[in-house]
């Protein structure tokens, strides 16, 4: 792991928590925004796993360059549908723990909003399927001011007055646009860049990394079962 | 003669997260050198059956603490490994994909070779690590919570063909439904072969399913079975009798043992094969071992069955499939390599 601070860093981002499979080459530098040097995104809710890692190669040999000269990973780590977020999760793992490099985590919502870059408050809703929204709010300085929270758009659009949101980005605020009433902000996926964005402060102090932890925001589907089926009748 | 090659198997088909690593001697032999498993079974038992996503959430926490385990256990480092094997299927869906997604990180981070094969092939290959090569032809017969299936094994790396399987429930599933009948804890295989030791297997006469001189003679039925053994102590309990759960359990387990080692000693024959391979998680189970030794010797097929820590899931078995595809020269499947969760025994390798 590195100890010392890098004048640049060369990041490689990916995310899996939305139907886009993105993968990213970014440059940060302590003086000036990230610059995005490749990147892959399909837009394939089933594909994230087939898809993943050969975007990953793809940016890597448009710049000529092999993973072994990425110095950092960061990854979203939703909320997002638990199947594709597991495979950007443990992708970037594996990735971090093959090549000896931190991984760092960061809430799929924070990238969308720094992608948007309203300069007013934000609500980020993303498609949690189900007719639910994973959403976050964000202030007019782009921190996270509430969530992230999974819910119904009906039952969002009822606090939207206390959340001092202006306007609206991701899938799930274009899909229930009605029910919430807020302009739209055209940023539907989080960007590479954005992505590297939200990680910026630990990635230029090469600070340790958090866990590694997927933001599931919903428990698994089970039902204990409640006495013993019986085949004939009592 | 040829280098020595390290594989290393990656397994998330189900509840367990396996990580094994296995050395392919000059000889062309096997090592097995680390065996690592993380469990979620645990987890499922208040459920009664393993739950998809608790198993997936498992699989992601436990992927890299089993990896860095069996890289210690194995004393190898990462960059040493010669190509990486994972189970593409079949299997719950989103299990696979936890394992595949790893998988193909580390091919990627490591420029190895990636092999996506099957389950079962690594059920069968688990053997070669305990007692060598297998002869071509062998018979296998895989019994567990997911599977019931005879195989024609002629190549590990290329030719297996299933001549039969369950219509039904696989003969785990059949333990895990008659234990919770008799209130034992998921899973049922353990406690019901425990109990089966105090009682009868001769005191109730349970149904042997298929075995009708018109029924398909590879292929197995366990639903029935279960539903006679539900039946069966159900009218027990209504004429307010004291329910004997050991003859119960023994009678049960006789009438699984009966059917498997009956119709696979049947298959050894038709076929003139001599050796059968017995795994999966149900070959631990006592009965069904004893029975298939007396029923083998008795045909003069010589009987095998791994260790039951190989016979039960795990990723050396996986890394024993890549060791049988390198061996044979196999092309690796490619990064684009997609999970199967249906994959056929005769896919032995997704390329």
């Amino acid at each position: 792991m590195m100890a010392v601070p890098l004048t640049t860093v060369l990041v490689l981002a990916i995310d899996t928590a939305t139907p886009a499979v993105t993968a990213g080459v970014v440059q940060l530098d302590p003086d000036s925004a990230p610059v995005t040097l490749a990147q892959r995104v399909t837009v394939d809710a089933k594909a994230h796993g087939e898809l993943l890692i050969p975007h990953v190669l793809a940016c890597l040999a448009e710049i000529g360059r092999e993973l072994s000269a990425v110095d950092a990973i960061v990854c979203g780590s939703g909320p997002g549908p638990f199947t594709g977020l597991r495979v950007g999760m443990v992708t970037a793992g594996a990735l971090g723990q093959a090549l000896d490099r931190p991984v760092y985590p960061v809430p799929t919502p924070d990238a969308l909003a720094i992608d948007a870059n309203t300069g007013h408050g934000l609500l980020v809703a993303t498609d949690a399927r189900r007719r639910e929204v994973y959403w976050a709010a964000y202030d007019a300085a782009g921190r996270r001011s509430n969530g992230p929270h999974v819910e119904r758009p009906a039952e969002l659009a009822e606090k939207l007055p206390t959340l001092g949101v202006a306007a609206a980005a991701g899938e799930g605020a274009e899909l229930y646009a009605e029910v919430l009433g807020l302009p739209l902000v055209p940023v539907k996926y989080p960007s590479p860049a954005g992505l590297v964005a939200a990680a910026a402060v630990e990635l230029l102090a090469s600070a340790r990394p958090g866990p590694l932890t997927p933001l599931y925001l919903r428990r698994p589907d089970a039902i204990e079962p409640v006495g013993r089926k019986r085949v004939t009748r009592p | 003669m040829s280098r020595e090659r390290i594989v290393l198997g990656i397994e998330s088909s189900c509840d367990e997260t396996g990580v094994g690593i296995v050395r392919i001697r000059h000889d062309g032999t096997l090592e097995l050198l680390a065996d690592e498993v993380a469990s979620s079974v645990e987890e499922h038992a208040r459920f009664g059956g393993v739950v998809p996503e608790v198993a997936s959430r498992a699989h992601l926490e436990a992927m890299l603490p089993t990896m860095h385990r069996a890289l210690g256990a194995a004393g190898v480092a990462l960059k040493d490994v010669h190509s990486i094997a994972v189970t593409a299927g079949p299997g719950l869906a989103g299990a696979l994909l936890v394992g595949v997604s790893a998988a193909k990180a580390y091919a990627a981070a490591l420029g190895k070779p990636l092999y996506g094969v099957n389950h079962l092939a690594g059920h069968v290959a688990a053997d070669t690590l305990e007692h060598g090569p297998l002869p071509s032809p062998c018979l296998a017969l895989l019994v567990s919570g997911g599977h019931s299936s005879l195989l024609l094994v002629e190549d590990l790396a290329g030719k297996i063909t299933e001549i039969g399987a369950t219509v039904d429930d696989a003969a785990g599933e059949a333990y895990d439904k008659v234990a919770r009948v008799l209130d034992l804890p998921y899973p049922g295989g353990p406690p019901i072969d425990k109990l089966a030791k105090q009682g009868n297997g001769c005191a109730i006469a349970f149904p042997r399913g298929l075995t009708g001189s018109r029924d398909a003679k590879y292929d197995f039925s366990f639903s029935g079975l279960k539903t006679a053994v539900a039946r069966w102590v159900e009218r027990c309990e209504r004429s307010g009798e004291q329910v004997p759960v050991a003859d119960v359990a023994a009678s049960f387990q006789e009438a699984v043992a009966d059917v498997l080692t009956a119709k696979a000693v049947r298959a050894a024959k038709d076929l003139g094969v001599d050796t059968l391979v017995i795994s999966g998680g149900v070959a631990a189970n006592s009965r069904l071992s004893a029975l298939a030794a007396q029923r083998c010797e008795a045909a003069g097929i010589h009987l095998r069955v791994p260790r039951p820590r190989l016979c039960t899931d795990n990723g050396a078995m996986i890394a024993a499939v890549g060791a049988h595809l390198v061996a044979a020269g196999a092309e690796p499947s490619g990064l684009e390599l997609a999970t199967d969760p249906g994959l056929p025994v005769s896919t032995v390798q997704i390329v």
